[in-house]
């Protein structure tokens, strides 16, 4: 009797694992088959495209971008060597560092003074976040208008004040700062919107009970207001950071990277050297320095953000 | 916070006058397609007259509303194709358990750092080999797979209680079913959201649409403006105005519709 229940026992439990085994396997298979749809589309527009850069990097190309001799790094150190793409990679930070403090320092001042609980905020702030809505083909008409030598607003308030007028768009010394203006202003809508949210999900306790000790507004700004929304901060910055280094509408449409190459910024170089020149191998190159730049960004933020940059 | 007097002055004064100054460039452009171009050549700022002429030109120069429905087609294409793939991620990352899932979130991860404008080269090469070129799969396919919006999904999908799911498949209910039934009617405000977020980007998309399209047949309405602005005469603002206002006003009813969930809704995918 006792032989028969045990031997029972064996099967059961072998019956049990191979259930186990099978309903794993289901699981996996299940599992791919909800992943399977974004897996692919990755593979093929991100993954792949990546590494055929890097490969494309290492080699000369025809016409149709078809890869014909292997010259190593002789693209890099000939795009180093470049004066253009030289100019590009000082304009492209010159432009990072006009417009990334330019649109955190505005937005974030329109985002203090639009979280006042005040009647009618919401047309306030409804207006700081349109230009989120405005594309950036749109905004470049805009501001071409604005930058016009002689009909434009700018030089028609400048000429009022008694100043000369200034070439926006095609004097050199100006051209980069014009095209930086105009960006700042099309960022202000979505780095508002962000800080707006970060600044309502402070806790107002921490503001009553500030006011209970007596604090002044600007007090208030800086112990409180400041240190809560760094976590906020942080991501806007990182995130404006990266879009930074892919302008490229804006450029296209009021400079075509002129005059004098000083608005060639290094998304519009790639496309410059790729799809006008048809040298592939060392428009390859230049976008896998553009890659590194936001692959060192994009780890700074994990990295950093991890920590969570609350208090001080 | 209770406001003093004072102090609610000086709050209105300078958002008045932070309004005027980041609405003046749209202000202008709205005014100035309303404007004769004799207006606009004398440097006029208040129009003598009001004319819908720039309007009428602008539909019989150009092709425009042949643009605008295709930038409607690719941007409904890419907001659904977003959404289905976002949110069939999500769930395999929330509700299904299996070997290798912690390294595909990885993957989705990963992804992140990859720029789209860096790999501009061969995905151009992709769609030509493919014989996309002007045509609607190679201007929104390559945009369909999101972690972005997968991430947002996720921390959605994480609110529904794991308790939910257990009954259901006590009661015999598929992972299918569960995610149709259940899972996308909860997550409807977050799906909403993504997808404002996803047509809005899409409409605004400049730099695939000049590669991927060669000619009018499937153009998108951002390409279409470049293509006014290069051709017009200088003298002839008031058309391009016009038709740089009708290219922006779809997104920003959108945006005015949607402002306060794309706000919630990007902070939350943002910070967690």
């Amino acid at each position: 009797m006792s032989e028969v229940s045990l031997e029972q026992e064996s099967v059961t439990s072998i019956d049990f694992i191979r259930v186990k085994k099978k309903q794993r396997i289901l699981n996996f298979i299940k599992g791919i088959m909800f992943l399977m749809p974004s897996i692919l589309l990755f593979s093929v527009f991100l993954f792949y495209p990546m590494i055929r850069t890097i490969y494309l990097s290492f080699f000369l190309t025809d016409n149709g971008g078809v890869p014909t001799v292997f010259v190593g790094f002789d693209n890099f150190s000939s795009i180093f060597a470049s004066p253009i793409f030289q100019k590009s990679i000082v304009s492209t930070f010159l432009f990072v560092l006009y417009t990334v403090p330019g649109a955190i320092i505005i937005s974030l001042f329109l985002a203090v003074i639009a979280n006042e609980k005040l009647k009618g905020i919401g047309i306030y702030r409804t207006i700081f976040s349109s230009t989120m809505g405005i594309s950036v083909a749109a905004a470049s008409v805009f501001w071409m208008f604005l930058f016009h030598p002689t009909m434009g607003w700018l030089n028609q308030l400048i000429g009022t004040i008694g100043l000369e007028p200034i070439g926006w768009l095609t004097d050199p010394n100006w051209a980069l700062f014009s095209v930086s203006l105009s960006t700042i202003w099309m960022n202000i809508g979505f780095t508002f919107l962000i800080l707006l949210g970060g600044l309502q999900s402070i806790d107002s306790y921490l503001y009553e009970s500030a006011d209970i000790d007596g604090a002044g507004y600007f007090y208030k700004l800086r112990r409180i207001t400041l240190p809560m929304l760094s976590p906020t901060l942080f991501f806007v910055i990182t995130v404006t950071f990266i879009n930074a280094f892919q302008t490229f509408g804006q450029v296209d449409m009021l400079t075509r990277g002129g005059p004098q190459n000083e608005t060639n910024l290094i998304v519009y170089s790639i496309y410059q050297e790729a799809f006008m020149n048809y040298q592939f191998g060392t428009a390859s190159a230049q976008a896998i320095i553009l890659f590194l730049i936001i692959l060192v960004l994009t780890f700074i933020q994990f990295k950093l953000g991890e920590r969570k940059v609350h208090y001080q | 916070m209770r406001l003093s007097l004072s102090k609610k002055i000086i709050f209105y004064i300078l958002l008045t006058i932070s309004a005027v100054l980041i609405f003046a460039p749209a202000i202008i452009a709205f005014l100035m397609s309303f404007m004769s171009s004799q207006d606009i050549l004398t440097g006029k700022i208040i129009p003598t007259s009001l004319t819908l002429d720039n309007y009428i030109q602008v539909f019989d120069r150009s092709p425009l509303l042949h643009y605008l429905i295709n930038s409607f087609i690719v941007s409904f294409l890419i907001m659904f194709g977003q959404l289905i793939l976002a949110s069939l991620a999500a769930y395999a990352f929330v509700f299904l358990n299996f070997k290798g899932r912690d390294a595909l979130f990885f993957v989705f991860i990963a992804t992140m750092m990859v720029p789209f404008e860096a790999s501009i080269i061969p995905n151009f090469q992709t769609i030509r080999d493919l014989g996309w070129i002007d045509s609607y799969q190679g201007l929104s396919i390559p945009f369909f797979a999101m972690a972005f919006g997968t991430f947002l999904l996720r921390q959605n999908f994480k609110q529904i209680p794991k308790e939910l799911k257990e009954a259901s498949e006590i009661a015999g209910i598929g992972d299918l079913k569960f995610y149709f039934t259940v899972v996308l009617p909860v997550a409807k405000t977050s799906l909403i959201t993504l997808g404002v977020y996803g047509f809005l980007s899409a409409w605004n998309m400049y730099l695939w649409p000049l590669l991927a399209t060669t000619n009018d047949e499937v153009r998108t309405v951002q390409i279409g403006l470049r293509q006014l602005q290069t051709q017009e005469q200088l003298n002839e603002w008031g058309i391009i105005m016009a038709g740089a206002i009708i290219v922006v006003l779809p997104t920003l009813v959108l945006l005015f519709l949607g402002q306060k969930k794309l706000q919630q809704g990007l902070a939350e995918g943002a910070l967690k």
